[in-house]
């Protein structure tokens, strides 16, 4: 890590356990951790803290996670912070929805939390242009900590 | 006008010869019974003693109310022919001079209606004494001086008359008058009649007859030619014929008319008649058949021309009836009155009946023929139209049977437009009436049958409608129990995420280290939180499936390159394993296109399965292509415990594993071969499986090498 503040990242889930057990995860693992219940509250953050990566739960109160990608991916401050979408549907079109929302990358819950550092890794690595290993959202293998 | 001549009687005054003469005419008178006999020697005595040239003896018939003429002398058969005088005419000159008691004189100049008129004549009484006269005698003299002679004879005639007309002479009397009756009626007949004697010679001939023979004095030289060629003719006729003793004798005889010479044709018929006093002669009667003979060669062929036209009437009558015979329709020919005047066979069976058939066909009879009566007089009052046809009810007279027929009737008119006849035909009409009925039925089991198809329709589309919409209530039940089963993974998966990443956090340390026991508890934890997300997974697969909301998303890709993958992500399970695990991918087997994802997955599924149930020994990956069904195939070939046959089947139902108990030896969902069958069949494939106890399994997925979108 050649940056000399850790990464922040900005994670938007409104089912608190999970949050809390994500940003304590990330912690660990040696980023920088702000925290978003619902949409609205993510475009706040978002602007206040101007995070490294956002993390975004697609199903949340007030203002659900496709409105905040778009809002986010539409203004010309926000736009080039790489985005997350975690959701428990499974189903067809939720990853195509988020995609056209404008995420940057797609990840389905149950995540677990090595899972989910490792990709948010990997699009960091992306963004730097270090041209750092891609790996599958869905690969298992774990990562590497500092 | 005339003068009453002296009576002259006086023998003593003649001389011996005229006395000899008186005597002999009074001895022949004595035994003369005849009064026509006696008056005719009475003038031709007259004739030859006293010259005397025309005389005439008339009678009183029996009833005494004519005089009729009984002899002549010197006058014509013909004027004397119709010679009668009433003596009821009393102005008659004669009826006059009868009923004086002397002789009249009539001169020249006097017209007394007599056959003497013109030449003089006495007119002398027939009386005795003052008896009432007998008769007339009429003798030509030129002066009214009378001979004496004639007075005597007179006399003696009158004398002669009353005796034959008194008591026993009575027969005679009448006789001759019957005779003078025969007379004028022999006269009175047209044809002429001739009696003759055995040689020929003419006796008495009537009025006609002597218009053929006789020709008068001042005849033409034509006609006398012609009577003397009739007489020849005649005569010659006489003798040839073997006329018998009585037999009558009838011949044909060609005489000329003598006033116009035109040929007359006779039939001559001739017989022999005797009598006593006269002897035997020939009665002849001829009877003029000239028109006859022509008429009768007229009527020859009229008849013959008759015959012909009958027997070709016969002939066409024949025909007809066989004609109308031979038609099956009854025919009938009724006259304006309504009687039957012709009838077919089939008609006949309708209308007649024998008499010995029973009570009921005759009245069967009776009611047809009052129902064609009715018929024709409805016929009748239709004037103008050729033709009338209705219908009529009928009884076959046998069997009673009812019988409807159609009747068609026509006029047929004479020359002066008079209805002559009216023709019939009668036209069954059960079997039309029949048909029509049928036909009913038919028409009303048509009619039910598309009533019923109708409502069975309806009621077809009633279900249909229900179908569709208790199909489309299922539809949405499935989808709201897909909906339904999504949202309840994704709340399931909410926070069995959180268990999994806190307890892989105290696994990890980042809470601080842990102890032996409660790492090994934790790894429990994991461990059934990882199977219960397995089984949510799989649960949400086969919803997905099931509710036809599993995407295809093809792609071409190397069934290699699959193979390759799948084996570096179970690469931590083999390397536990110790199993052999080869993969062989023949060539030949190209680019596929399906769906990279799903097949992907069941691989997955197949070799896990593979690596889970096989102990020892090895698992084999073959990857072959079928180049004529177009087909790839994929088998994994293991060497485990292998699986019975009768359960071949059930490995790919829901929630199956041989070891169904809670503590099986194996993990898995159980849903893996299911969802694995479910995915190959979305892509047009199988999975199929070759296996047998403690000999290892084989599955082979077989995929077509280009997928269709469904």
């Amino acid at each position: 890590m050649i940056e000399l503040r850790r990464p922040l990242v900005l994670v938007v889930e409104d089912y608190q356990d999970a949050r809390e057990m994500y940003a304590a995860y990330l912690q660990f693992s040696g980023y920088g951790v702000a925290e978003a219940a619902n949409g609205l509250e993510a475009l706040e953050k978002t602007r206040e803290l101007m995070p490294d990566i956002i993390l975004m739960d697609l199903a949340l109160p007030k203002m659900d996670g496709w409105e905040a990608t778009r809002r986010l991916k539409a203004d010309e401050q926000t736009r080039n912070i790489p985005i997350v979408a975690l959701t428990g549907h499974a189903l067809a079109g939720h990853a195509e929805g988020a995609r056209q929302a404008g995420c940057d990358a797609f990840v389905t819950k149950p995540c677990l939390p090595d899972a989910l550092v490792a990709e948010i890794e990997r699009m960091l690595a992306v963004r730097r242009g270090d041209g750092a290993s891609r790996r599958s959202t869905r690969s298992s293998s774990k990562s590497k900590t500092s | 006008m005339y003068r009453s001549a002296a009576p002259v009687d006086s023998l003593t005054e003649a001389d011996p010869s005229q006395i000899e003469a008186r005597l002999a005419l009074t001895e022949l008178l004595l035994a003369s019974g005849d009064l026509q006999a006696s008056a005719r020697q009475s003038i031709d005595w007259l004739a030859l003693h006293a010259g005397v040239q025309q005389a005439v003896v008339a009678v009183s018939d029996p009833v005494g109310s004519n005089l009729l003429l009984i002899a002549e002398h010197g006058i014509s058969s013909t004027a004397i022919a119709d010679f009668v005088i009433d003596r009821g005419d009393v102005n008659h000159p004669l009826v006059v001079a009868l009923s004086r008691l002397e002789s009249t004189y009539f001169s020249p100049s006097a017209s007394t209606r007599t056959p003497l008129d013109g030449i003089g004549f006495h007119a002398v009484p027939l009386r005795v004494d003052e008896d009432p006269p007998a008769g007339l005698m009429l003798v030509s003299g030129t002066s009214p001086e009378i001979h004496p002679d004639v007075l005597w004879l007179a006399r003696q005639l009158a004398r002669q008359l009353a005796r034959l007309q008194s008591a026993p002479g009575t027969m005679d009397k009448r006789l001759g008058q019957e005779r003078m009756l025969l007379y004028s009626i022999i006269n009175a007949v047209t044809d002429p009649i001739l009696l003759t004697d055995t040689e020929g010679k003419l006796r008495i001939a009537n009025s006609h007859a002597e218009k053929l023979f006789a020709a008068p004095e001042d005849a033409s030289e034509g006609w006398r030619r012609a009577v003397a060629l009739n007489n020849m003719l005649f005569s010659a006729a006489l003798s040839t014929s073997a006329v018998g003793q009585t037999d009558l004798s009838r011949r044909e005889l060609l005489l000329v008319d003598p006033l116009e010479g035109s040929d007359l044709l006779f039939e001559l018929l001739s017989s022999r008649a005797k009598d006593e006093r006269q002897g035997t002669y020939v009665v002849s009667i001829l009877r003029n058949i000239t028109d006859l003979a022509r008429a009768r060669e007229e009527i020859e062929e009229s008849y013959r021309t008759l015959r012909v036209s009958q027997a070709e009437v016969r002939d066409e009558r024949h025909r007809l009836d066989l004609i109308i015979d031979s038609v099956a329709d009854p025919i009938l020919v009724t006259d304006p009155e309504g009687d039957i005047v012709l009838l077919n066979e089939p008609a006949e069976r309708l209308f007649t009946v024998p008499t010995t058939a029973g009570e009921s066909p005759q009245r069967h009879v009776r009611g047809n023929g009052a129902n064609l009566t009715s018929f024709v007089s409805n016929v009748l009052t239709r004037t103008g139209e050729q033709r009338y046809s209705g219908e009529i009810q009928l009884v076959e007279p046998v069997t009673g049977r009812n019988l409807p027929v159609e009747a068609v009737a026509g006029t047929i008119l004479n020359d002066q437009g008079e209805l002559v006849w009216v023709v019939t035909i009668l036209h069954d009409l059960t079997q039309t009436l029949e048909k029509e009925a049928l036909y009913e039925q038919l028409k009303q089991a048509s009619a039910e049958l598309e009533r019923k198809v109708h409502e069975a329709t309806a009621e077809l589309a009633q279900q249909n409608e229900l179908l569709r919409r208790q199909h489309i209530e299922l539809e949405q039940a499935s989808a709201l129990k897909s909906q339904f089963l999504a949202n309840i993974s994704h709340e399931f998966r909410t926070p069995l995420n959180a268990i999994l990443g806190y307890t892989h956090m105290l696994l990890h340390g980042v809470t601080g280290p842990v102890t032996d026991p409660q790492q090994k508890s934790l790894t429990r934890i994991d461990s059934n939180s990882r199977h219960l997300l397995a089984l949510i997974n799989d649960i949400l697969d086969i919803t997905r499936i099931e509710a036809g909301r599993m995407p295809l998303n093809l792609t071409q890709f190397k069934v290699s390159d699959l193979v390759v993958e799948v084996m570096s992500e179970l690469e931590p399970i083999i390397r536990r394993s110790n199993l052999t695990v080869t993969a062989k991918v023949k060539r030949g087997v190209p680019t596929v296109k399906s769906d990279r994802q799903k097949v992907k997955q069941i691989m997955l599924n197949l070799l896990s399965n593979a690596l889970k149930f096989t102990p020892t020994g090895s698992v084999t990956i073959a990857a072959a292509f079928d180049r004529r069904h177009q087909m790839i195939s994929v088998a994994f070939v293991d060497s485990g415990v292998g699986i019975p046959q009768e359960s071949h089947s059930k490995i790919f139902e829901d929630f199956r594993q041989l070891d169904n108990s809670p503590t099986r030896s194996y993990g898995g969902t159980g849903l893996g071969l299911s969802i694995c069958r479910r995915l190959a069949q979305m892509l047009g494939g199988a999975i199929d499986l070759v296996s047998q106890v403690g000999e290892g399994s084989t599955f082979t997925l077989k995929l077509p090498a280009r997928a269709r979108r469904r």
